[in-house]
């Protein structure tokens, strides 16, 4: 695949991205005024809020895949035994342990 | 550019989207059997339902030149009712053999319940015994990487499985390594809100390559665009993409997946 370089990249991707950080900028304003000075959020909503915060922060980092990290952060946690869990276990088992798979 | 959507519920779409997908460079549709938008009461509203898919969709496609195929199930949705299911699944056979059928599809996980996972397993005995392509629906938003992970477990634990005729759908940036590191197919979906946009997937591409990675727009009821595969040809191409490269994500590669049900030839101009 043909590349663009880096600095057409941000030539071309500039201005949206000014816009979707006023926009993001805007939002969290938002948030703050109708919470009032001081103002607490309730439990599940202050969470939902630090999920932002944690978002915002691994944009801030130098890692080569933020879009997998913020994805990762925005997911429910996997249970490699699941399936003993629910009473589900493999009828027609292959060679490897399901255990085995969970790097 | 020639293009496949292979995930495109057109039951729920206009006749005049056929028209303009046919201006755009769609030759051909997949659709798989979903949720209507509201939990169907009996077996036999999903026999109806796949008699539309089997029968009414192919005729309404061909009008404007388009092959349209399907894939029959009880999606993830309604697989939460085990009893309802057993009798959809139990009815699906009489369906198979209609020339359109492509397999059974999309099958997956929706809350990532046990039921779920029980009528996911049912759906899998079903297209084994019956020598069927198969197509998954990932779960969305919170529930995309753990249920993935969960079908994946599924697949790979059955050792009947090959995973060269699976096509695991809705794959984004976390999910995506795996499927394909597991030698499955992989689907990605454009979509306005929840899924991924053509400058996302464009960015999949450039770090997974082309091979076994498929897009669709799995438009539906709710608020889609049947038209995203263009989006992502032109997405392409305003980078600088090869025009081979594009072409096998959008042409090439659902044709080849497509083919191993033995029912499917893309179409020649
Ligand atoms: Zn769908």
């Amino acid at each position: 695949m043909k590349s663009r370089s880096a600095e057409t990249i941000l030539d071309e991707s500039y201005l949206e991205t000014r816009a979707k950080l006023l926009e993001v900028a805007a939002i969290l304003d938002r948030i703050d005024r109708a919470n009032g000075e001081g103002g607490r959020l309730p439990g599940d909503a202050a969470k939902r809020r630090e999920q932002l915060t944690q978002a915002i922060n691994i944009l801030l980092t130098d890692s080569a895949d933020r879009a997998e990290q913020i994805q990762q952060l925005f997911s429910r946690e996997y249970d490699p035994d699941w399936r003993a869990t629910f009473g589900l276990l493999p009828e027609h088992a292959s060679n490897s342990a399901p255990q085995s798979r969970e790097s | 550019m020639d293009f496949i959507d292979p995930h495109l519920h057109m039951v729920s779409r206009t006749t005049d989207d056929y028209e303009t997908l046919a201006r755009m460079g769609c030759v051909a549709i997949s659709e798989p059997a979903f949720w209507a938008g509201f939990d169907r009461g009996s077996a036999d509203g999903f026999r109806d339902y796949f008699e539309q898919l089997t029968a009414v969709e192919p005729k309404r496609a061909a009008q404007f030149g388009i092959q349209h195929h399907c894939w029959l199930c009880i999606n993830a949705k309604e697989a939460e009712n085990v009893s309802l299911s057993r009798e959809v699944i139990a009815m699906i056979p009489e369906f198979l053999d209609r020339p359109g059928v492509l397999g059974i599809g999309e099958i997956g996980l929706n809350k990532n319940t046990k039921n779920e996972a029980t009528v996911f397993l049912e759906h899998l005995d079903l297209a084994i015994e019956h020598d069927q392509l198969i197509l998954i629906h990932t779960p969305h938003l919170e529930d995309k990487y753990q249920g993935t992970r969960m079908i994946l477990d599924m697949l790979c634990d059955d050792s009947r499985i090959n995973p060269d005729r699976v096509l695991v759908d809705h794959v984004e940036e976390h999910t995506i390594g795996e499927v394909l590191d597991r030698g499955f197919w992989a689907g990605m979906t454009l979509y306005p809100v929840t899924k991924c946009t053509p400058d996302r997937a464009a960015d999949m591409i450039e770090r997974f390559g082309g091979e076994r990675l498929l897009a669709n727009s799995a438009g539906d009821w709710g608020v889609s665009k049947p038209t995203a595969v263009p989006d992502l040809i032109y997405q392409m191409r305003r980078r600088g993409c090869d025009e081979s490269l594009i072409r096998r994500v959008v042409h090439d590669n659902p044709s080849e997946f497509f083919a191993k049900s033995g029912k499917f030839a893309a179409p020649v101009r």
